[in-house]
């Protein structure tokens, strides 16, 4: 936790402890804890003076700041109308089957989440999926399995 | 005619107003309502709800008036077809998101979403129900009860707990049609920063936000014969809860109030002001005492003492500013020493056992069920108060027991601590408590009556947002010799932002006071979160000028005059301040989380 304060008070100083610090505070913070634990949200909102509910309105707004611990790769995929229109569904049994987890779940070991996220800006190339930063478009079964093989051997 | 003024023409008829009023205000001056949904005069303006649209002559679209100002020359339809429909429509669609089920609802015939759906007769056929059904009710606070299925989402409450209460405990999360009103990780509402104050109930014009309901409870300890049910409610139910029952605001209803709850089976009823009397014989002996304390033995002493009556504002102090809490009074709140008092002393003199006493609190707030359940409240031996009802819950309990209340005769309180002064019954009003503690201290320091006309210490009563007064002691008794020539100030807070202000001057060590009065809720009691649907600025006062009258009307206006407060220290509690007080009426605070 000393960690986190540390984190937090130089992130402060950086961004400043205006209302408007507080979008880019939390982005850097999922950047280096991968998500915004409970007290790291207490600990921005008693620095920016806002309360915690506050903070946690707009952690929940955006599906990037995760307010959950999530495996190393963070696997999105888009869940707006054209991409479901193009096989969203599909695209995400898929990939629960190769990872045998879930929408909303990390596999054992932590190396994968599972999550949907509003659009990504790629609707001409649906259904299309992030890892992490890297974007996934035109997915089919294949495409998808090939991929996340990648990633798994990486791994080990 | 000034240059700030501007005229325009609300559906044919010419109305001039000052620059920036809004639409909306600029119709209500020539009497054209516009019905609103989001827009609380408290509040500031969100403009999300849209039910306030209007029509501008050669404009395409409409405008919300709660939001826009009225400009020059424009001309305006508040009923056209295209304003109708739209209207109709966004009620259509409220609906089809709403737990419709006005017939068993908390709010049925309060509500301000139930009434304009039947202005506008709204069936629910043009929409399917898009309800979410996994929803459930939080249940979890004494004092709150969140239905989300009820939640129109217009965020009246979370600006109250932001302007008003400065708390902020609820917030909007998510976003799209997930997004929803909650607290921090969406953690039930016991378990965060919430003040219990119930500022957010008397804002939500829906049942979203109600008070725990406790009258069946109640019911079930009347009907039981070995109980012996008590009683008690505080200054400012007796001038609200003729709302309820077809009243204007502003009028007295203690004496009919009385024979209702006689009626309804209460074994005692009995009066809070007597234990406000009681309070402020405590109160003014302990900030005597830290005066002392500084002045002559030169000790630290935390200074300003802060009241301890608001239970809002003390959990407040508790999340807030935890390092603190030593300027609050140990003092009890005149419900838990009313409470406290009924388990030992009552209960001794009327030879009842105390474990067969049920002791209920008729009040005006929402925060006084769970200062009822704080774990230290029960000195006694057994939970110094059973339950706490608002005054709106006293008013459907009337209703229930079929009782005509503008029929009824005026009764008065029962003996033994049913007696009060002018000066318990101020408590009510922003002001009451440091009027009442002043008329008492100032006689114990000097041996005269404040040097106010008929005691009537003006300068602390009224809206206005922080409050003082500068009081001079001079040819002091003996035993206060030591604040001889001493000007000292007094402060008053009433919402929790103000509290806020004074709570900082403190923190910076730069408070100007010896002694303040806060209370959670604006205007004070009065305007608690447990007083009837609607509260406006207007009522506050009205329920004030009631406060004040009723004060004039006791022919005792001092606490320490009332006999049977002379009584009470004579033949149990002694001397203020001593063992038994220490024990009974007195209490410790705990610091808590803040999020
Ligand atoms: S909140 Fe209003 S509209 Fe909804 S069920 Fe209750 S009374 Fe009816
Ligand atoms: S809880 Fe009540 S005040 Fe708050 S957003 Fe919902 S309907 Fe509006
Ligand atoms: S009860 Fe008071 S503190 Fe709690 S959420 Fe409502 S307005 Fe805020
Ligand atoms: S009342 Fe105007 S937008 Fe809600």
């Amino acid at each position: 936790m000393v960690g986190t304060k540390e984190l937090i008070k130089n992130l402060s100083v950086k961004h400043g402890i205006e209302r408007k610090s507080l979008l880019p505070i939390l982005q850097d913070i999922v950047e280096k804890e991968n998500f915004l634990s409970n007290d790291s949200m207490i600990e921005v909102a008693r620095i920016l003076d806002i309360s915690a509910a506050e903070v946690y309105g707009t952690a929940s707004f955006f599906s990037f700041l995760d307010t959950e611990a999530r495996g190393k790769y963070k696997i999105r995929v888009c869940k707006s109308i054209t991409c479901d229109m193009k096989g969203k569904n599909e695209t995400i049994k898929c990939i629960e089957n190769i990872l045998k987890i879930k929408v909303g779940e990390t596999s054992k070991g932590g190396r994968f989440s599972l999550l949907e996220t509003n659009c990504l800006g790629w609707c001409h190339k649906g259904p299309v999926m992030l890892v992490n930063d890297e974007v996934y478009t035109e997915l089919t079964p294949e495409k998808i399995r090939e991929t996340l093989s990648e990633y798994i051997r990486e791994e080990k | 005619m000034s240059k700030n003024t501007i005229t325009l023409i609300i559906d044919g008829t010419k109305v001039t107003v000052e620059e920036g009023t809004s639409i909306l205000d600029a119709a209500k001056k020539v009497d054209i309502e516009i019905p609103t949904l989001c827009h609380h005069e408290d509040l500031c303006v969100a403009g999300n709800c849209r039910v306030c649209v209007v029509e501008e002559k050669g404009k395409n679209n409409l405008t919300a008036s709660c939001a826009a100002p009225a400009t020059e020359g424009m001309d305006i339809l508040t009923s056209s077809p295209k304003v109708r429909r739209a209207r109709k429509d966004i009620m259509a669609l409220l609906v089809s998101e709403h737990n419709t089920q006005c017939t068993t609802c908390y709010r049925n015939t309060n509500c301000e979403l139930q009434t304009l759906a039947s202005d506008y007769n709204v069936d629910n056929d043009i929409y399917l129900s898009v309800l979410k059904n996994n929803t459930t009710i939080d249940k979890s606070s004494w004092s709150i009860e969140k239905d989300d299925s009820k939640c129109i989402r217009c965020q009246r409450c979370v600006r109250t707990c932001a302007e008003i209460q400065h708390v902020n405990a609820l917030a909007v999360t998510h976003k799209g049609h997930e997004m929803k009103i909650s607290t921090f990780m969406d953690f039930p509402m016991n378990e965060i920063v919430c003040t219990n104050c119930g500022q957010c109930i008397i804002h939500c014009p829906t049942a979203a936000l109600t008070e725990r309901r406790y009258y069946d409870d109640i019911w079930e300890a009347i009907d039981d014969p070995t109980k012996h049910v008590v009683v008690n409610t505080a200054p400012s139910v007796r001038v609200a809860l003729g709302e309820m029952f077809d009243y204007e605001p502003g009028k007295i209803v203690t004496g009919k109030m009385v024979t209702a709850l006689k009626k309804m089976g209460f074994d005692s009823v009995l009066d809070t002001d007597f234990s406000a009397d009681l309070t402020i014989i405590e109160e003014a002996n302990e900030l005597l005492v830290r005066l002392k304390k500084a002045f002559v033995d030169k000790e630290e002493v935390a200074l300003p003492m802060i009241t301890s009556c608001s239970p809002g504002w003390v959990k407040f102090i508790e999340h807030m500013y935890p390092e603190h809490l030593g300027h609050l009074s140990t003092c009890k709140s005149p419900q838990q020493m009313f409470g406290s008092m009924v388990k030992t002393y009552y209960a001794e003199k009327k030879g009842i056992d105390p474990k067969d006493i049920v002791c209920v609190a008729g009040m005006p707030c929402a925060a006084k069920k769970y200062e009822a359940n704080r774990p230290e409240m029960r000195d006694s031996g057994f939970q110094d108060i059973d339950a706490g009802l608002t005054t709106r819950e006293l008013g459907h309990m009337i209703k229930q027991a079929g009782i005509k209340f503008q029929e009824l005769p005026e009764e008065n309180f029962d003996k033994i601590m049913g007696e009060s002064s002018g000066a318990a019954v101020v408590f009510g009003a922003t002001g009451g408590v440091m009027e009442a503690a002043l008329r008492t201290a100032y006689a114990v320091i000097t041996g005269r009556p404040v040097p106010f006309d008929n005691l009537n210490i003006t300068p602390v009563r009224g809206m206005e947002s922080i409050k003082e007064i500068t009081i001079k002691f001079e040819d002091c008794v003996p035993e206060y010799s030591f604040l001889e020539g001493i000007e000292a100030k007094f402060g008053i807070a009433h919402g929790l932002t103000n509290a806020r202000a004074i709570m900082d001057q403190i923190v910076e060590g730069k408070s100007p006071y010896v002694f303040i009065e806060i209370m959670a809720c604006p205007g004070g009691c009065i305007g608690g979160g447990g007083q009837p649907i609607p509260t406006t600025d207007e009522i506050r006062k009205k329920r004030i000028e009631a406060i004040y009258a009723e004060d004039m009307g006791k022919p005792i206006r001092m606490s320490h005059e009332n006999p049977e407060i002379k009584e009470i220290y004579e033949s149990f509690l002694k001397v203020p301040l001593g063992e038994k007080s220490h024990h009974l009426l007195h209490t410790k605070y705990r610091k808590r989380k803040r999020y």
